[in-house]
């Protein structure tokens, strides 16, 4: 089954709005503990397995479950794919995406491929977290910052989850946890803090579904991750010069919610694709082939499609140059000027 | 230690099976009847065999590039082993697999695997599930010599210790890493020292004596399944031909005299003279054994022969598990 293309197993939901008495207002760091936390009461068969945990896991779930492992990175993601093989649903956290390098055989090479490989005579219900993304000031350089997903992109057979807000991190993990395949969590570091509002109760969110984070008419930025936040601010400053700006957060990147975007720059005919990533071979890039090879989707569009990603450089630590890698919002602005002054001169 | 006739017997077979699917995959190979790569393990047949006596069908294995023993060893069915070898869709993974993914989830046989230490940690993984069932399973990891220059022999010695973890680590030492002597590799050309270093019991035995793994394998599943932790056993064996071939098999570039020296060790040879000795099988007894075993082997071929090709409809499928 592929997870990309035109197939796409949801339509466009519209969320119902729910009223405020039924969310509360949390972190995203907590939804995240959150969702491990109760798909932990829910399921006996979860466990969980990292060189350090944030909350108190240990306390309600005890050492069985919870798992103090040595940094033993590449041990640790094999163990998680073996013993989910053998009923349980591993979440091995791997903390920094950079540490998870020296684990790249059980990733690629083991986890990616093994259902196929075994002819799908089993499952694989493994989750990888990970925090990613620039530090933002804070100085962690280039060993620790990264935004590499679009590496796991590549490797068919696994699924991929960027959650942007509190509630989809909640959701979107707890869909993870559920999944019968192996998902990686790219959590962005610099959203850690990031407050919003979360649906009480067992939110799920799908993965494989887009969510439009702002509608609008004149162009579609495709968001990921910290991106997100920072469109819609750019969004908010063009809207005072009547420029109507459409956010699409894809929140899952494999499967890529493709029908959602290609939706989206059909009606608007502008597509910006904004990450933290490096533009070559990145997300964005995968995001923009897949809306130009759809005749309709090109045949709509009416400006060149713009990358707005960050420098090709590893993270560097002086705060003046992390700053200079990264897009900002005056850079997205900038990119959504330039698409809509463009004319085609056929 | 006493071991029942019918056990005895029962592993000389499954060796024998071992030894004459190998001799007839590396026929097949060079006839182009099947792809890929071979990787004999004729010569080692005691070491998966012996250990795998010691283990029920719930008990999981992971192994390796050289992985047909020990899916014979575990009980795997050799009609869907060679139909995977042929690339049909009858074959345990309706070959998208072939030798190197060669796989039986369904008697714990949890995959072989083309990269060199790689499933030490997934065996470590169903160790800990295993644990965590806490119904006495143990988790049988298979590896070489050449795996523990990998890092993930350490990791998962370590990590596996730690948790007292219901494992026991199998090192098959055929002398080569590859096409390099063990020496080329290690500064310490013995494997089971390594076990002390990470607080486990490590023993050292003729791998080419099936009694002998027998005997340390109950040790060690033993200890495991009592909830006393990891073992490490290492199996001093030899593999009689090359490291792998495609359309021929390579010329020997080991010394004459060694391989004379271990052919000199035949592990069947040695366990069928012991039987013929003690009278507990006919001379006509092993002869018939090895026509059955001829017999099994040219239907094996017969039922791969006869599975279809997939369809390349079949390319995405299993590549995700479906929705619950």
């Amino acid at each position: 089954m592929p997870l990309s293309g035109d197939r796409h197993a949801h339509p466009i939901m519209n969320v119902p709005t729910i009223p405020e008495a039924m969310m509360r207002t949390i972190s995203y760091a907590q939804a995240l503990d959150e969702a491990i936390a109760e798909e932990m009461r829910r399921d006996e068969k979860v466990i969980t397995m990292a060189t350090d945990f944030t909350g108190e896991p240990m306390k309600e779930f005890g050492p069985e479950r919870v798992r103090f492992t040595p940094i033993s990175e590449s041990v640790m993601t094999g163990m998680g794919l073996g013993a989910s093989a053998c009923g349980y649903r591993p979440v091995v956290n791997w903390r920094s995406v950079t540490f998870c390098f020296v684990a790249m055989d059980q990733i690629i090479n083991q986890a990616s491929k093994i259902r196929y490989m075994v002819g799908g005579q089993a499952d694989f219900p493994v989750t990888y977290r990970c925090s990613t993304g620039m530090s933002m000031g804070s100085g962690m350089a280039a060993q620790h910052s990264q935004s590499p997903y679009s590496i796991w992109m590549h490797v068919a057979g696994l699924k991929i989850i960027l959650p942007s807000k509190p509630a989809d991190a909640k959701g979107l993990l707890k869909s993870a946890i559920r999944d019968n395949n192996p998902v990686v969590s790219f959590e962005c570091g610099r959203l850690n803090t990031m407050m919003g509002p979360v649906p009480d109760g067992d939110h799920l969110v799908p993965l494989g579904v887009a969510e439009v984070k702002r509608v609008g008419q004149d162009v579609t930025v495709v968001a990921l991750a910290y991106y997100v936040q920072e469109s819609l601010a750019a969004a908010d400053s063009l809207a005072r010069e009547g420029i109507s700006v459409e956010v699409v957060d894809p929140r899952t990147l494999v499967p890529l919610d493709v029908h959602t975007i290609r939706a989206s720059v059909r009606k608007t005919g502008r597509l910006i694709v904004v990450d933290e990533a490096p533009p070559m071979c990145s997300a964005a890039a995968e995001i923009a082939a897949l809306v130009v090879e759809d005749a309709a989707t090109f045949l709509a569009l009416k400006a060149p499609v713009q990358r707005v990603c960050a420098v090709p450089v590893p993270v560097p630590y002086s705060p003046p140059l992390e700053m200079a890698a990264l897009p900002d919002v005056e850079d997205i602005v900038a990119a959504i000027r330039r698409v809509l002054e463009f004319e085609l001169e056929n | 230690m006493t071991v029942a006739t019918t056990a005895l017997l029962a592993m000389l077979r499954s060796m024998m099976l071992i030894r004459e699917f190998e001799e007839l995959a590396i026929r097949l190979r060079t006839a182009g009847r099947i792809y890929g790569v071979v990787h004999p393990y004729t010569g080692q047949e005691a070491v998966a065999v012996g250990v795998c006596a010691c283990l029920n069908r719930t008990d999981r294995i992971t192994s390796t590039h050289r992985g047909h023993g020990h899916c014979i060893a575990k009980g795997a069915d050799i009609k869907r082993m060679m139909a995977e070898l042929f690339g049909r869709v009858d074959g345990y993974c309706k070959g998208k697999g072939g030798s190197m993914h060669i796989a039986d989830f369904s008697i714990g046989m949890m995959g072989a695997n083309g990269v060199v230490g790689a499933g030490l940690p997934m065996a470590a993984g169903a160790a800990l599930a295993a644990q965590l069932d806490g119904r006495g399973g143990v988790a049988v990891c298979f590896f070489g010599d050449g795996a523990v220059t990998e890092g993930e022999f350490h990791e998962a010695l370590n990590i596996s210790a730690v948790w007292n973890l219901p494992i026991v680590f199998v090192c098959e030492n055929n002398l080569y890493a590859s096409n390099n002597a063990i020496a080329v590799q290690h500064r310490v050309t013995s494997i089971a020292p390594h076990a002390a270093g990470y607080g486990m019991p490590g023993v050292a035995l003729d791998g080419n004596n099936v009694l002998a793994v027998l005997e340390a394998a109950e040790v060690a599943v033993d200890r495991a399944r009592s909830g006393k932790g990891p073992s490490l056993i290492e199996c001093n064996t030899y593999r009689w031909y090359f490291h792998s071939m495609r359309d021929e098999p390579p010329p020997e570039k080991r010394p004459a005299g060694e391989v004379a020296l271990w052919k000199g060790r035949d592990p069947i040879a040695r366990l069928s003279a012991d039987l013929i000795g003690r009278r507990l099988l006919s001379e006509s007894e092993f002869d018939a054994m090895r026509r059955q075993i001829l017999i099994d082997l040219d239907e094996a071929v017969a039922f791969a022969g006869d599975s279809p090709f997939p369809e390349p409809g079949a390319l995405q499928e299993d590549m995700y598990a479906p929705e619950r």
